[in-house]
């Protein structure tokens, strides 16, 4: 009760003063009216000031009301100030907002913990090892069985889970025939309780619905999906859902908050492993594995032992896999069984979206942390001139006995007010710009969902900053006018130059910060944009692709007539048919062999592609013919230049033969075309073929094609204006060819560079802001510093000293500084650019562009912000300034 | 002088007590019936009794009102909380075994 009435004293100290000045008053008419003398009345009380002061002390929540006060004079400088002020909260509110919108991806993607028990307990298994082309890469896929051993192996000292990935699926509710995709993800019927899950609606997938293959037709929900589809529908238990061929009841809605161990990416669908049919299969890695360790159990102890003993029993049973690796030459196997098993922490999830993004996630991380930076510097300069021109104010209040602590309190109010204000423009830009980022790594098809609370993890981030950002902005400043010695501030000054040379500093500090951000920056644009420019090798214009799926499969046949019914549909420029589409996400590989002989050392991909495909597609032929409609495969084959240049060096192709593998069909190369793209943009070209999209079995007939993907060349410029009117031709039809995904060429490139045309802009973005923010900065110092040495310039100008002394004088130590924090910047930048050379396309940062591009922006910007300051000095009027004196 | 000297310590005491028989006093009217019950040997200094009220305030042993005076002015009195019964409790039981102690070493020593 008194505290709280002290702080509420504190807000009206002057109420208060009159109060307590009524009461003394009040006592001594009483005095005078009970007989004293009014002189001996007033003088009994002392001094009234003092007794007023003490009065005033006892009520008063003290360090409060000084704060106030302080809060009120740091208001009023700010205001007095305005256009700084503006400037030094925008400029640290984009700061501040770019921070917390950073961590709220990264936290959202690597970092923030399943909402599940146990999330620290839990680790998944990978596999480390040499891939085909030599590189080491790591393998996070698993077959059931190999998963059942180990599960058995381990069960004493953890569980193992099995989870697939959430798969884009082609599924249909009962009651409509319309397909629709969801995310669909098998896990093993310990998932759930393990996790620690209880249900929304209806009950989980349990440890008896994994019992056999076929055996447990159930499907969970997830709450998302329930939500978004059926509107929290409790009717939807009992409900069934088709996907392929196989049924599955509705038995429960999961958790709210859980949506899957993909981060990224939001499931729709959890159905037991034991229902998909690749969970017999020996031979067959098609999901992950997640160890959670008992409850109790030391990680730090138990962890290696584990790890050993999961991979002794692993490849124990690669080993005596018969169907493992059927086919495979003794290299291969080697190569397949020498592997090391590798356990990580995935309470955070585990992801691709994590995988891609981690390192771009992190430069970003750098790039905000910088920005941030260089608005405090900015910042902290700004006040650092403030306080220099207080200086003799601070020397008046140190001798009139201020304590050190209060004029560090005074300033440090002032930098608090700053990133308050700023912290509360950079939260609406962190809550805007959160969901804008995330939205630019969406691709269409797959979108990352993620989910991005306010939550207290970003708060506490936020408040965390603020504090770096108030001792960032205020300490030095405070510090350093707190140490003025007042008798010498007072007589004008110890040294004049101190604040100037803390200014200098800080320029050089700026400018590096803002080239490090440059240089980054335009290494990223680079790569962006040669990425971009890569020739293709095929056109995308107007081309639309509509990815169909016929159930158990259709003929050539009928594939080929309903290409024909769509080359009959308005718009419609030609069709063509393919396997899957170039830069697609499919690729499939084989071993190839010439003449019988060996396979070759690295797998060769390849396409199916009906007759026509080519010229669509604007794909040239170097030498021979397309497919014609007799051709079938296995049978005729175009090749391109790199399997040309590859399998038969320095002959014509056409006309020779290889075969997939040893003693297979023999395919005979009937073209060839130049390398085009046909997976990864970034990847160089490699060996690939095509193959009629007209597969003939072993005794010669037809056999039928489960998918193919439609290539549509339209008349009218938007290929997407016709997608529904010819996926609705195609269900017309009713020849068991269904769409499940439409797109157009053009998007499936753009998709290619998504992640590289996000750091880029980004990086454009705040290699721009760094660039305004340093401008700035130099303009204010320089500004600064003309006006201090009005005085020596004017006299210099009196004696004769020519202009291009008075240029040189103001300016050579400020681009000093530039020099020196460029060449600073420079040399963190290549440390930086180590770290992240996978990360650019065809860029080095050591390429003499890179270093020059961002030299001439950060020497440009000097320049421009540099102009006023001199064009002021030049006009200094020494007759004026004399006369002042 | 010596006058204050022998408050040192015993001003809440003596306000309490005062107030615990006649409450809403204004400060004079306390300070006047310190020296009039004490036989105008207790003498509150105005300089010290402000101070002691607004700090026992604080501490919520007293409560103060403003009222108007027949005069029209306003005054501030003061009256005991349950918590300033408490403390005077407290407070005399306290100077009571010091008056004692005090006594005895007069007598004994």
């Amino acid at each position: 009760m008194s505290l709280w009435s002290r702080i509420s004293n504190a807000f009206r100290g002057d109420r208060l003063n009159r109060e307590i000045d009524e009461e003394m008053q009040s006592h001594i008419d009483e005095a005078i009216a009970s007989g004293r003398d009014p002189g001996e009345a007033r003088r009994a009380f002392g001094s009234a000031l003092l007794v007023r002061e003490t009065s005033h002390g006892i009520r008063v929540a003290g360090s409060l009301e000084s704060l106030l006060a302080d809060i009120r004079f740091g208001w009023r400088q700010l205001w007095r100030n305005k256009v700084t002020s503006l400037a030094a909260v925008l400029s640290l509110a984009l700061g501040i907002g770019s921070c917390v919108a950073a961590f709220r991806l990264i936290d959202a993607l690597l970092w923030r913990p399943l909402p599940i028990s146990g999330a620290n307990r839990l680790f998944a298994l990978s596999r480390k090892l040499i891939g085909p082309e030599g590189k080491p890469i790591e393998d996070r896929y698993w077959s059931t069985p190999d998963f059942n051993v180990m599960r058995t192996a381990v069960k004493d000292q953890a569980d193992l889970i099995a989870i697939s990935d959430a798969d884009r699926t082609d599924i249909t509710w009962s009651t409509d025939d319309e397909i629709e995709k969801a995310h669909v993800v098998y896990v093993s019927g310990n998932m759930f309780p393990l996790f620690g899950l209880e249900p929304a609606l209806g009950r989980l997938l349990a440890p008896a619905d994994d019992r056999g293959p076929g055996l447990a037709p159930y499907a969970v929900l997830s709450c998302d999906y329930w939500n978004h589809r059926f509107g929290r529908d409790p009717r939807v238990l009992g409900r069934s859902v088709h996907i392929e061929d196989q049924v599955f009841e509705i038995i429960g809605v999961g958790p709210r908050d859980f949506t899957g161990t993909e981060t990224g990416t939001v499931t729709d669908l959890f159905l037991p492993l034991s229902m998909n049919s690749l969970s017999t299969r020996n031979g067959v890695s098609w999901h992950h594995t997640f160890l959670m360790l008992k409850p109790g159990v030391n990680p730090t102890t138990t962890l290696e032992p584990l790890r050993q003993h999961l991979s002794a029993v692993s490849h124990a049973f690669e080993t005596a896999c018969s169907t493992c690796f059927r086919g495979a030459t003794q290299a291969t196997r080697d190569r397949l069984l020498n592997k090391t098993l590798v356990l990580n922490p995935a309470g955070a999830g585990i992801s691709e979206l994590q995988k891609e993004y981690r390192r771009y996630l992190g430069v970003l991380g750098l790039l905000v942390v910088l920005v941030l930076l260089i608005a405090c510097v900015n910042v902290a300069n700004m006040m650092t001139a403030q306080a220099a021109a207080r200086a003799q104010e601070m020397a008046l209040r140190i001798s009139i006995g201020a304590g050190r602590r209060r004029l560090i309190q005074l300033i440090l109010t002032q930098s608090a007010l700053l990133a308050l204000l700023a912290s509360a423009v950079g939260a609406l830009f962190a809550a805007w710009s959160a969901p804008f980022v995330l939205g630019l790594v969406n691709p269409p098809d797959t979108p990352a969902r993620l989910d991005l609370p306010a939550d207290g993890r970003v708060l506490l981030f936020g408040l965390a900053l603020i504090l770096v950002v108030v001792l960032l902005l205020g300490l030095l400043p405070a510090l350093r006018a707190s140490a003025v010695r007042p008798v010498a501030a007072l007589k004008g000054g110890e040294d004049p130059h101190s604040p100037r040379r803390f200014m200098r500093v800080a320029i050089a500090l700026q400018v590096a910060f803002c080239v490090l951000v440059l240089f980054l920056s335009s290494l990223f644009v680079t790569s962006f944009q040669r990425l971009q420019n890569r020739p293709l090798g095929f056109s995308t214009d107007r081309l639309l692709l509509l990815q169909t799926v016929a159930g158990k499969g259709q003929l050539p046949v009928v594939w080929d007539q309903t290409a024909e019914a769509l080359r009959a549909a308005p718009g419609v420029d030609s069709v063509a048919i393919a396997g899957w589409p170039l830069l697609g996400r499919i690729k499939i590989n084989t071993d190839v062999s010439i003449n019988n002989g060996p396979p070759s050392p690295t797998p060769v991909f390849f396409l199916y592609i009906s007759p026509g495909w080519l010229s669509t597609m604007k794909i040239p032929l170097i030498a021979g013919r397309d497919f014609r409609p007799e051709d079938a495969s296995p049978g005729a084959a175009i090749v391109n230049e790199t399997f040309a240049k590859t399998f038969f060096p320095g002959e014509d192709p056409v006309g020779r033969t290889f075969s997939r593998g040893v003693h297979h069909p023999i395919n005979k190369i009937v073209g060839v075309t130049p390398d085009v793209p046909d997976h990864d943009l970034r990847e160089p070209n490699r060996a690939l073929f095509y193959m009629p999209f007209n597969p003939v079995g072993d005794n010669g007939a037809p056999t039928p094609a489960e998918f193919g993907t439609f290539v549509v060349h339209t008349k009218a410029g938007n290929p997407l204006a016709l997608a529904d009117s010819l996926r609705q031709l195609i269900a017309e039809r009713r020849n068991g060819l269904r769409v499940s995904n439409v797109t157009t060429q053009l998007d499936l490139v753009r998709d290619q560079t998504i992640r590289e045309r996000l750091i880029a802009t980004l990086g454009g973005f705040f290699a721009a802001v760094a660039l305004l923010l340093a401008g700035i900065g130099l303009y204010a110092v320089l500004n600064y510093s003309v006006l201090q040495r009005r005085r020596e310039i004017g006299i210099r100008m009196a004696i004769g000293s020519s202009r291009t002394s008075i240029v040189r004088l103001v300016t050579f130590d400020s681009f000093l500084m530039i020099a020196l924090g460029g060449c600073a910047g420079l040399v963190l930048g290549f440390g930086a650019a180590r770290y992240v050379t996978s990360l650019f396309y065809q860029v080095k940062a050591t390429d003499s562009e890179m270093i020059v591009l961002p030299a001439c922006a950060i020497l440009l910007t000097a320049l421009l912000a540099t102009l006023p300051a001199v064009l002021r000095a030049l006009r200094t009027d020494p007759t004026e300034i004399l006369r002042a004196e | 002088m010596a006058k204050t000297d022998a408050l040192q310590g015993s001003l809440d005491l003596l306000v309490l007590k005062i107030l615990s028989r006649r409450p809403r006093l204004h400060g004079y009217a306390i300070m006047a019936a310190i020296a009039d019950t004490s036989g105008e040997v207790l003498r509150a200094e105005e300089g010290s009794l402000y101070p002691a009220l607004y700090r026992m305030e604080e501490a919520g042993w007293i409560r103060a009102e403003w009222i108007k005076k027949d005069t029209g002015r306003r005054a501030r009195v003061y009256e005991l909380t349950a918590a300033g019964k408490k403390q005077l409790g407290a407070e005399e039981s306290r100077w009571q075994a010091v008056s004692v102690a005090i006594n005895r070493v007069l007598r004994e020593a």
